[in-house]
Protein backbone atom coordinates (compact mmCIF):
# COMPACT_ATOMS: atom_id res chain seq x y z
CA UNK A 1 0.00 0.00 0.00
CA UNK A 2 1.43 3.52 -0.51
CA UNK A 3 2.03 5.31 2.13
CA UNK A 4 1.59 9.23 2.02
CA UNK A 5 2.90 11.49 5.07
CA UNK A 6 0.83 13.95 5.84
CA UNK A 7 2.88 17.10 7.48
CA UNK A 8 0.89 17.88 10.88
CA UNK A 9 2.26 20.81 12.00
CA UNK A 10 -1.01 22.49 13.73
CA UNK A 11 -2.49 24.07 9.94
CA UNK A 12 -5.37 22.20 8.49
CA UNK A 13 -7.82 19.83 8.75
CA UNK A 14 -6.08 16.32 8.80
CA UNK A 15 -8.74 14.68 9.94
CA UNK A 16 -10.44 14.70 6.01
CA UNK A 17 -7.33 14.49 4.70
CA UNK A 18 -6.20 11.19 5.93
CA UNK A 19 -9.50 9.74 5.54
CA UNK A 20 -10.17 10.51 1.92
CA UNK A 21 -6.33 9.16 1.51
CA UNK A 22 -7.53 6.44 3.24
CA UNK A 23 -10.73 5.97 1.16
CA UNK A 24 -9.05 5.75 -1.91
CA UNK A 25 -6.60 3.09 -0.70
CA UNK A 26 -3.67 4.96 0.59
CA UNK A 27 -2.53 5.10 4.10
CA UNK A 28 -1.96 8.55 5.58
CA UNK A 29 0.92 8.96 8.18
CA UNK A 30 0.63 11.45 10.22
CA UNK A 31 4.41 12.96 10.51
CA UNK A 32 5.20 15.85 13.18
CA UNK A 33 8.84 15.00 12.61
CA UNK A 34 11.63 14.34 10.22
CA UNK A 35 12.03 10.74 11.16
CA UNK A 36 8.48 10.07 10.54
CA UNK A 37 8.78 10.78 6.81
CA UNK A 38 11.17 7.41 6.77
CA UNK A 39 9.42 4.97 4.58
CA UNK A 40 6.75 7.24 3.03
CA UNK A 41 6.32 7.39 -0.40
CA UNK A 42 4.86 10.68 -0.83
CA UNK A 43 4.41 14.18 0.98
CA UNK A 44 1.44 16.19 1.62
CA UNK A 45 1.56 19.77 3.08
CA UNK A 46 -1.98 20.95 4.00
CA UNK A 47 -2.72 23.75 5.38
CA UNK A 48 -4.94 27.25 5.71
CA UNK A 49 -4.30 30.34 7.59
CA UNK A 50 -1.42 32.84 7.02
CA UNK A 51 2.08 31.91 6.05
CA UNK A 52 3.86 33.54 9.12
CA UNK A 53 2.97 31.33 11.74
CA UNK A 54 2.79 28.08 9.44
CA UNK A 55 6.15 28.89 8.70
CA UNK A 56 7.06 28.89 12.04
CA UNK A 57 5.27 25.69 13.17
CA UNK A 58 7.37 23.57 10.48
CA UNK A 59 9.97 25.26 11.82
CA UNK A 60 9.63 24.44 15.24
CA UNK A 61 9.04 20.56 14.19
CA UNK A 62 12.07 20.84 12.16
CA UNK A 63 10.15 19.76 8.69
CA UNK A 64 11.66 22.62 7.17
CA UNK A 65 15.00 21.16 5.58
CA UNK A 66 13.31 17.64 5.25
CA UNK A 67 10.53 19.40 3.03
CA UNK A 68 13.19 20.90 0.85
CA UNK A 69 15.19 17.95 0.76
CA UNK A 70 12.46 15.79 -0.09
CA UNK A 71 11.30 18.33 -2.72
CA UNK A 72 15.16 18.49 -4.62
CA UNK A 73 15.41 14.52 -4.74
CA UNK A 74 12.20 14.74 -6.24
CA UNK A 75 10.39 13.05 -4.52
CA UNK A 76 6.20 13.51 -4.79
CA UNK A 77 4.81 16.56 -2.63
CA UNK A 78 1.43 17.60 -2.77
CA UNK A 79 0.41 21.06 -1.66
CA UNK A 80 -3.28 21.63 -0.59
CA UNK A 81 -3.95 25.30 -0.25
CA UNK A 82 -1.32 27.21 2.09
CA UNK A 83 1.26 24.18 1.59
CA UNK A 84 0.71 24.99 -2.30
CA UNK A 85 1.66 29.08 -1.19
CA UNK A 86 4.28 27.81 1.04
CA UNK A 87 6.55 26.88 -2.28
CA UNK A 88 7.43 30.40 -3.32
CA UNK A 89 9.65 32.93 -1.97
CA UNK A 90 7.41 34.96 0.46
CA UNK A 91 3.74 36.13 0.80
CA UNK A 92 2.24 39.46 0.36
CA UNK A 93 -0.20 38.65 3.40
CA UNK A 94 2.17 39.29 6.01
CA UNK A 95 5.42 39.49 4.82
CA UNK A 96 6.78 35.96 5.47
CA UNK A 97 9.61 34.77 4.04
CA UNK A 98 9.18 31.08 2.89
CA UNK A 99 10.40 27.93 1.03
CA UNK A 100 11.54 29.63 -1.72
CA UNK A 101 11.43 26.56 -3.62
CA UNK A 102 9.71 28.12 -6.61
CA UNK A 103 10.18 31.58 -8.15
CA UNK A 104 7.57 34.02 -7.88
CA UNK A 105 5.38 35.25 -4.57
CA UNK A 106 2.04 34.80 -3.04
CA UNK A 107 -0.11 37.80 -3.62
CA UNK A 108 -3.55 39.14 -2.78
CA UNK A 109 -6.13 38.03 -5.31
CA UNK A 110 -6.74 40.55 -7.60
CA UNK A 111 -10.56 42.68 -8.06
CA UNK A 112 -12.10 39.42 -6.46
CA UNK A 113 -16.05 40.72 -5.64
CA UNK A 114 -15.83 38.67 -2.31
CA UNK A 115 -12.73 37.69 -0.06
CA UNK A 116 -12.34 35.45 1.24
CA UNK A 117 -12.80 33.68 -2.05
CA UNK A 118 -15.37 30.62 -0.49
CA UNK A 119 -17.19 28.27 -2.39
CA UNK A 120 -17.02 25.85 -4.95
CA UNK A 121 -15.52 27.14 -7.88
CA UNK A 122 -14.67 25.48 -11.98
CA UNK A 123 -10.75 24.82 -12.72
CA UNK A 124 -9.70 25.24 -15.78
CA UNK A 125 -7.41 22.42 -17.07
CA UNK A 126 -4.81 23.73 -19.16
CA UNK A 127 -2.39 20.95 -19.67
CA UNK A 128 -2.44 17.13 -19.67
CA UNK A 129 -1.56 16.73 -16.00
CA UNK A 130 -1.45 13.14 -14.82
CA UNK A 131 -2.89 14.87 -11.16
CA UNK A 132 -6.14 15.70 -13.53
CA UNK A 133 -6.46 12.46 -14.84
CA UNK A 134 -10.04 11.62 -15.75
CA UNK A 135 -11.07 14.88 -14.29
CA UNK A 136 -12.96 17.13 -16.55
CA UNK A 137 -12.00 20.84 -17.33
CA UNK A 138 -14.35 22.74 -15.78
CA UNK A 139 -15.05 20.54 -12.66
CA UNK A 140 -15.61 22.81 -9.68
CA UNK A 141 -13.50 22.20 -6.32
CA UNK A 142 -14.12 23.93 -3.13
CA UNK A 143 -11.74 27.04 -2.42
CA UNK A 144 -10.83 28.63 0.83
CA UNK A 145 -8.44 31.62 0.61
CA UNK A 146 -7.90 35.24 0.19
CA UNK A 147 -4.07 34.82 -1.23
CA UNK A 148 -2.71 33.23 -4.58
CA UNK A 149 0.51 32.17 -5.96
CA UNK A 150 1.83 34.31 -8.36
CA UNK A 151 5.03 32.17 -10.04
CA UNK A 152 7.71 33.70 -12.65
CA UNK A 153 7.29 30.27 -14.46
CA UNK A 154 3.86 30.59 -15.68
CA UNK A 155 4.59 26.89 -17.22
CA UNK A 156 4.22 25.58 -13.92
CA UNK A 157 0.82 26.64 -13.74
CA UNK A 158 -1.47 23.47 -15.57
CA UNK A 159 -4.73 24.97 -13.82
CA UNK A 160 -6.67 28.08 -13.31
CA UNK A 161 -9.83 29.24 -11.64
CA UNK A 162 -11.01 32.77 -11.79
CA UNK A 163 -12.59 35.26 -9.21
CA UNK A 164 -12.34 38.71 -10.40
CA UNK A 165 -9.13 37.55 -11.88
CA UNK A 166 -8.08 34.49 -12.87
CA UNK A 167 -5.49 32.89 -10.82
CA UNK A 168 -3.54 29.17 -10.19
CA UNK A 169 -5.30 26.50 -9.13
CA UNK A 170 -2.88 24.01 -9.46
CA UNK A 171 0.92 23.56 -10.38
CA UNK A 172 2.83 21.15 -11.18
CA UNK A 173 7.09 20.85 -11.93
CA UNK A 174 7.52 17.23 -12.37
CA UNK A 175 6.43 15.65 -8.96
CA UNK A 176 6.19 18.82 -7.35
CA UNK A 177 2.46 19.55 -7.37
CA UNK A 178 0.32 21.65 -6.01
CA UNK A 179 -3.84 22.88 -5.44
CA UNK A 180 -5.22 26.07 -4.35
CA UNK A 181 -8.41 24.13 -3.38
CA UNK A 182 -8.86 21.27 -1.16
CA UNK A 183 -9.30 18.45 -2.98
CA UNK A 184 -10.28 16.80 0.51
CA UNK A 185 -13.49 18.81 0.86
CA UNK A 186 -14.36 18.68 -2.94
CA UNK A 187 -16.58 15.23 -3.08
CA UNK A 188 -15.77 12.54 -5.14
CA UNK A 189 -13.86 14.87 -7.69
CA UNK A 190 -11.46 15.52 -5.20
CA UNK A 191 -11.06 12.08 -4.05
CA UNK A 192 -10.33 11.28 -7.51
CA UNK A 193 -7.75 14.11 -7.62
CA UNK A 194 -5.90 12.49 -4.48
CA UNK A 195 -6.35 9.35 -5.74
CA UNK A 196 -4.30 10.55 -9.27
CA UNK A 197 -1.71 11.76 -6.31
CA UNK A 198 -1.61 8.28 -4.79
CA UNK A 199 -1.18 6.60 -8.23
CA UNK A 200 1.78 9.11 -9.05
CA UNK A 201 3.50 8.01 -6.12
CA UNK A 202 2.88 4.74 -6.78
CA UNK A 203 5.19 5.15 -9.69
CA UNK A 204 8.08 6.73 -7.80
CA UNK A 205 10.50 5.07 -5.94
CA UNK A 206 10.23 5.08 -1.61
CA UNK A 207 11.80 7.66 0.58
CA UNK A 208 15.18 6.58 2.80
CA UNK A 209 16.27 5.22 -0.98
CA UNK A 210 17.95 8.60 -1.31
CA UNK A 211 20.87 9.70 0.08
CA UNK A 212 20.31 13.24 0.50
CA UNK A 213 17.74 12.55 2.59
CA UNK A 214 19.18 9.92 4.88
CA UNK A 215 21.69 12.51 5.42
CA UNK A 216 19.27 14.52 6.41
CA UNK A 217 17.50 12.27 8.44
CA UNK A 218 20.75 11.21 10.26
CA UNK B 1 -17.03 30.38 -12.19
CA UNK B 2 -18.11 30.80 -8.23
CA UNK B 3 -21.24 28.73 -7.52
CA UNK B 4 -23.76 30.08 -5.33
CA UNK B 5 -23.97 27.38 -2.64
CA UNK B 6 -26.96 25.75 -0.66
CA UNK B 7 -26.62 24.65 2.82
CA UNK B 8 -28.40 22.30 4.26
CA UNK B 9 -28.22 22.79 8.32
CA UNK B 10 -28.99 19.86 10.76
CA UNK B 11 -30.11 20.63 14.18
CA UNK B 12 -28.26 18.73 16.49
CA UNK B 13 -28.30 17.34 20.26
CA UNK B 14 -27.10 14.87 22.02
CA UNK B 15 -25.03 13.49 18.86
CA UNK B 16 -28.76 13.22 17.19
CA UNK B 17 -30.66 15.42 14.96
CA UNK B 18 -33.17 16.77 16.42
CA UNK B 19 -36.26 19.21 16.27
CA UNK B 20 -38.43 21.19 18.95
CA UNK B 21 -39.22 24.68 19.79
CA UNK B 22 -36.72 26.26 21.56
CA UNK B 23 -34.90 23.78 23.46
CA UNK B 24 -38.23 21.78 24.67
CA UNK B 25 -40.03 18.94 23.14
CA UNK B 26 -37.15 18.08 21.21
CA UNK B 27 -37.64 14.53 19.28
CA UNK B 28 -35.07 12.51 17.53
CA UNK B 29 -34.77 12.94 13.76
CA UNK B 30 -31.83 10.17 13.02
CA UNK B 31 -28.44 10.32 12.98
CA UNK B 32 -26.55 13.83 11.34
CA UNK B 33 -23.74 11.50 9.87
CA UNK B 34 -26.18 9.71 7.42
CA UNK B 35 -28.79 12.76 6.78
CA UNK B 36 -25.38 14.83 5.94
CA UNK B 37 -24.04 12.06 3.54
CA UNK B 38 -27.62 11.87 1.87
CA UNK B 39 -27.25 15.53 1.60
CA UNK B 40 -23.87 15.46 0.08
CA UNK B 41 -25.24 12.69 -2.49
CA UNK B 42 -27.78 15.73 -3.46
CA UNK B 43 -25.44 18.18 -3.84
CA UNK B 44 -25.35 20.08 -0.67
CA UNK B 45 -22.34 22.40 -1.24
CA UNK B 46 -21.74 22.03 2.45
CA UNK B 47 -23.27 20.81 5.51
CA UNK B 48 -24.16 23.25 8.72
CA UNK B 49 -24.03 21.86 12.29
CA UNK B 50 -26.33 23.53 15.22
CA UNK B 51 -25.31 22.06 18.54
CA UNK B 52 -28.99 23.60 19.98
CA UNK B 53 -28.23 21.38 23.04
CA UNK B 54 -24.55 23.25 23.45
CA UNK B 55 -24.21 22.02 27.11
CA UNK B 56 -20.70 21.93 28.41
CA UNK B 57 -21.17 18.31 29.25
CA UNK B 58 -22.18 17.60 25.77
CA UNK B 59 -19.08 18.96 23.99
CA UNK B 60 -17.50 15.16 23.99
CA UNK B 61 -20.74 13.96 21.95
CA UNK B 62 -20.62 16.81 19.72
CA UNK B 63 -16.47 16.23 18.53
CA UNK B 64 -17.09 12.64 18.28
CA UNK B 65 -20.11 13.55 15.84
CA UNK B 66 -18.12 16.22 13.86
CA UNK B 67 -15.03 13.46 13.73
CA UNK B 68 -17.47 10.81 12.23
CA UNK B 69 -19.02 13.55 10.19
CA UNK B 70 -15.50 14.57 8.62
CA UNK B 71 -14.56 11.06 8.28
CA UNK B 72 -17.42 9.91 5.84
CA UNK B 73 -18.98 13.28 3.94
CA UNK B 74 -16.24 14.87 1.99
CA UNK B 75 -17.74 18.26 2.00
CA UNK B 76 -17.24 21.16 4.16
CA UNK B 77 -18.16 20.84 7.61
CA UNK B 78 -19.20 24.17 9.55
CA UNK B 79 -20.13 23.49 13.17
CA UNK B 80 -21.92 26.27 15.39
CA UNK B 81 -23.88 26.41 19.00
CA UNK B 82 -21.92 27.16 22.16
CA UNK B 83 -18.16 27.79 21.11
CA UNK B 84 -17.07 30.23 23.85
CA UNK B 85 -13.60 30.26 23.61
CA UNK B 86 -10.20 29.63 21.09
CA UNK B 87 -9.48 26.31 22.87
CA UNK B 88 -13.25 25.35 22.08
CA UNK B 89 -12.95 26.14 18.52
CA UNK B 90 -9.16 24.60 18.35
CA UNK B 91 -10.90 21.05 19.53
CA UNK B 92 -13.84 21.29 17.10
CA UNK B 93 -12.32 22.14 14.24
CA UNK B 94 -9.18 19.52 15.70
CA UNK B 95 -12.18 16.80 14.93
CA UNK B 96 -12.78 17.48 11.82
CA UNK B 97 -14.97 20.61 10.97
CA UNK B 98 -13.53 23.28 8.64
CA UNK B 99 -15.28 26.50 10.31
CA UNK B 100 -16.52 27.47 13.30
CA UNK B 101 -19.72 29.44 13.97
CA UNK B 102 -20.00 32.17 16.47
CA UNK B 103 -22.58 33.93 17.66
CA UNK B 104 -23.87 34.63 21.05
CA UNK B 105 -19.92 34.33 22.80
CA UNK B 106 -18.87 36.73 20.04
CA UNK B 107 -21.87 39.49 20.98
CA UNK B 108 -20.59 39.43 24.76
CA UNK B 109 -16.84 39.29 23.81
CA UNK B 110 -16.18 40.31 20.09
CA UNK B 111 -12.28 40.50 21.15
CA UNK B 112 -13.00 36.30 20.46
CA UNK B 113 -13.77 36.64 16.62
CA UNK B 114 -10.02 38.33 16.31
CA UNK B 115 -8.50 35.67 18.92
CA UNK B 116 -10.13 33.27 16.80
CA UNK B 117 -8.95 34.51 13.20
CA UNK B 118 -5.76 35.00 14.50
CA UNK B 119 -5.40 31.70 15.61
CA UNK B 120 -7.47 29.85 12.70
CA UNK B 121 -7.19 32.34 10.04
CA UNK B 122 -10.57 34.23 9.27
CA UNK B 123 -11.39 31.75 6.67
CA UNK B 124 -12.54 29.28 9.39
CA UNK B 125 -14.57 31.96 11.49
CA UNK B 126 -18.27 32.45 10.38
CA UNK B 127 -20.03 35.15 12.59
CA UNK B 128 -23.74 34.13 12.89
CA UNK B 129 -26.19 37.11 13.60
CA UNK B 130 -29.45 36.72 14.60
CA UNK B 131 -31.42 40.03 13.25
CA UNK B 132 -35.58 41.63 13.66
CA UNK B 133 -36.28 44.22 12.11
CA UNK B 134 -37.57 47.26 14.81
CA UNK B 135 -39.78 49.75 13.21
CA UNK B 136 -37.86 53.34 13.66
CA UNK B 137 -41.04 55.87 13.74
CA UNK B 138 -37.78 59.05 14.13
CA UNK B 139 -35.68 57.67 11.49
CA UNK B 140 -35.57 59.59 8.09
CA UNK B 141 -36.85 56.74 5.51
CA UNK B 142 -39.13 55.67 8.25
CA UNK B 143 -38.04 51.72 6.90
CA UNK B 144 -36.60 50.94 10.36
CA UNK B 145 -33.70 48.83 11.09
CA UNK B 146 -32.47 45.31 12.26
CA UNK B 147 -31.15 44.83 15.69
CA UNK B 148 -29.07 41.71 16.32
CA UNK B 149 -29.69 39.27 18.93
CA UNK B 150 -28.32 36.91 21.15
CA UNK B 151 -28.98 33.76 22.82
CA UNK B 152 -31.19 32.04 19.74
CA UNK B 153 -33.27 35.51 19.42
CA UNK B 154 -34.02 35.40 23.08
CA UNK B 155 -31.63 38.44 24.36
CA UNK B 156 -32.18 42.06 22.51
CA UNK B 157 -28.40 43.43 22.43
CA UNK B 158 -29.95 46.75 21.41
CA UNK B 159 -26.88 46.15 18.50
CA UNK B 160 -27.49 47.71 15.03
CA UNK B 161 -27.50 44.39 12.86
CA UNK B 162 -25.79 46.10 9.86
CA UNK B 163 -22.69 48.37 12.27
CA UNK B 164 -22.88 44.68 14.44
CA UNK B 165 -21.61 42.94 10.60
CA UNK B 166 -19.47 45.76 10.14
CA UNK B 167 -17.71 45.07 12.76
CA UNK B 168 -17.62 41.24 13.05
CA UNK B 169 -15.89 41.82 9.59
CA UNK B 170 -13.32 44.16 10.58
CA UNK B 171 -12.55 41.98 14.11
CA UNK B 172 -11.85 39.04 11.56
CA UNK B 173 -14.60 36.95 10.27
CA UNK B 174 -14.64 35.72 7.27
CA UNK B 175 -18.24 34.76 6.73
CA UNK B 176 -21.32 35.74 7.58
CA UNK B 177 -24.48 33.62 8.35
CA UNK B 178 -27.16 36.08 8.70
CA UNK B 179 -30.43 34.80 10.18
CA UNK B 180 -33.88 36.73 10.02
CA UNK B 181 -35.48 36.27 13.08
CA UNK B 182 -38.95 37.68 11.67
CA UNK B 183 -39.18 34.99 9.14
CA UNK B 184 -37.38 31.82 10.56
CA UNK B 185 -39.54 29.40 10.39
CA UNK B 186 -42.64 31.56 8.53
CA UNK B 187 -42.30 30.05 5.26
CA UNK B 188 -42.41 33.78 4.05
CA UNK B 189 -39.17 34.03 1.99
CA UNK B 190 -35.38 35.26 3.24
CA UNK B 191 -35.48 39.19 4.38
CA UNK B 192 -33.60 40.29 1.01
CA UNK B 193 -33.59 43.64 2.63
CA UNK B 194 -31.70 43.04 5.58
CA UNK B 195 -29.39 40.66 3.02
CA UNK B 196 -28.73 43.55 0.99
CA UNK B 197 -28.12 46.23 4.24
CA UNK B 198 -25.60 43.50 4.82
CA UNK B 199 -23.58 42.40 1.81
CA UNK B 200 -23.58 45.87 0.82
CA UNK B 201 -21.30 46.72 3.10
CA UNK B 202 -19.24 44.20 3.63
CA UNK B 203 -16.49 42.19 1.33
CA UNK B 204 -17.13 38.78 2.58
CA UNK B 205 -19.44 35.99 1.68
CA UNK B 206 -22.67 36.27 3.64
CA UNK B 207 -25.19 33.24 4.15
CA UNK B 208 -28.73 33.87 3.66
CA UNK B 209 -30.40 31.82 6.83
CA UNK B 210 -34.49 31.96 7.91
CA UNK B 211 -37.77 31.84 5.87
CA UNK B 212 -36.88 29.94 3.20
CA UNK B 213 -40.31 28.34 1.86
CA UNK B 214 -39.07 27.76 -2.23
CA UNK B 215 -36.78 27.61 -5.23
CA UNK B 216 -37.98 31.20 -5.30
CA UNK B 217 -36.87 32.16 -2.72
CA UNK B 218 -33.21 30.80 -3.19
CA UNK B 219 -33.13 32.99 -5.95
CA UNK B 220 -34.18 36.32 -4.03
CA UNK B 221 -31.96 35.87 -1.53
CA UNK B 222 -29.11 35.32 -4.20
CA UNK B 223 -30.43 38.26 -6.79
CA UNK B 224 -32.04 40.70 -4.66
CA UNK B 225 -30.02 40.07 -1.17
CA UNK B 226 -26.67 39.68 -2.80
CA UNK B 227 -26.44 36.88 -0.64
CA UNK B 228 -23.41 34.23 -1.21
CA UNK B 229 -24.91 31.28 -0.01
CA UNK B 230 -28.21 30.15 1.32
CA UNK B 231 -28.90 27.81 4.20
CA UNK B 232 -32.20 26.15 5.01
CA UNK B 233 -33.28 23.28 7.08
CA UNK B 234 -36.99 22.12 6.95
CA UNK B 235 -37.62 22.47 3.72
CA UNK B 236 -35.01 19.80 3.25
CA UNK B 237 -35.47 17.33 6.23
CA UNK B 238 -39.06 17.03 5.47
CA UNK B 239 -38.16 16.47 1.63
CA UNK B 240 -40.49 19.42 0.53
CA UNK B 241 -37.51 20.48 -1.76
CA UNK B 242 -34.65 18.13 -2.48
CA UNK B 243 -31.38 20.22 -2.61
CA UNK B 244 -31.18 19.15 -6.62
CA UNK B 245 -34.40 20.69 -7.46
CA UNK B 246 -33.85 23.87 -5.28
CA UNK B 247 -30.07 23.78 -7.55
CA UNK B 248 -32.19 23.27 -10.92
CA UNK B 249 -34.69 26.55 -10.52
CA UNK B 250 -31.16 28.39 -9.62
CA UNK B 251 -29.33 27.30 -12.88
CA UNK B 252 -33.09 27.89 -14.27
CA UNK B 253 -32.31 31.36 -12.94
CA UNK B 254 -29.02 31.86 -14.34
CA UNK B 255 -27.28 31.76 -11.00
CA UNK B 256 -24.18 29.52 -11.44
CA UNK B 257 -24.79 26.23 -9.24
CA UNK B 258 -22.43 23.30 -9.54
CA UNK B 259 -24.63 20.17 -10.44
CA UNK B 260 -23.66 16.75 -8.85
CA UNK B 261 -23.34 13.75 -11.03
CA UNK B 262 -22.92 10.14 -10.01
CA UNK B 263 -22.30 8.91 -7.28
CA UNK B 264 -21.96 10.18 -3.46
CA UNK B 265 -19.00 10.96 -1.36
Amino acid sequence: MIRIAVADYGAGNLVSIARALEVVGAEPVLVRDAEALRGTDALIVPGVGAAAPAMERLRRRALVEPIRTWIADGRPYLGICLGLQLLFAGSDEDGAATLGILGGRTIKLADAPTLPHIGWNTVEVSTEAPLFSGIASGTAFYFVHSYVAAPDDRTTVIAQAEHGSRFPAAIARDNLLGVQFHPERSGVDGLRLLANFAAIAAGTPRAGTSRTAAAVLA
Amino acid sequence: MLSRRVIPCLDVAGGRVVKGTRFVDLTDEGDPVELAARYAAEGADEIVYLDIGAAPEGRGTLLELVQRTARSVFIPLTVGGGVRSVREMRDVLRAGADKVSLNSAALADPTLINRCAARFGRQAVVVAIDAAREPDPVGPDRQGHWVAYARGGRDHTGLDAVAWAQRAVELGAGELLVTSIDRDGTGAGFDADLLRAISAVVPVPVIASGGAAGPDDFVRAIRDGGADAVLAASIFHRRIYSISAIKAAMAAAGLPVRVVTGQAA
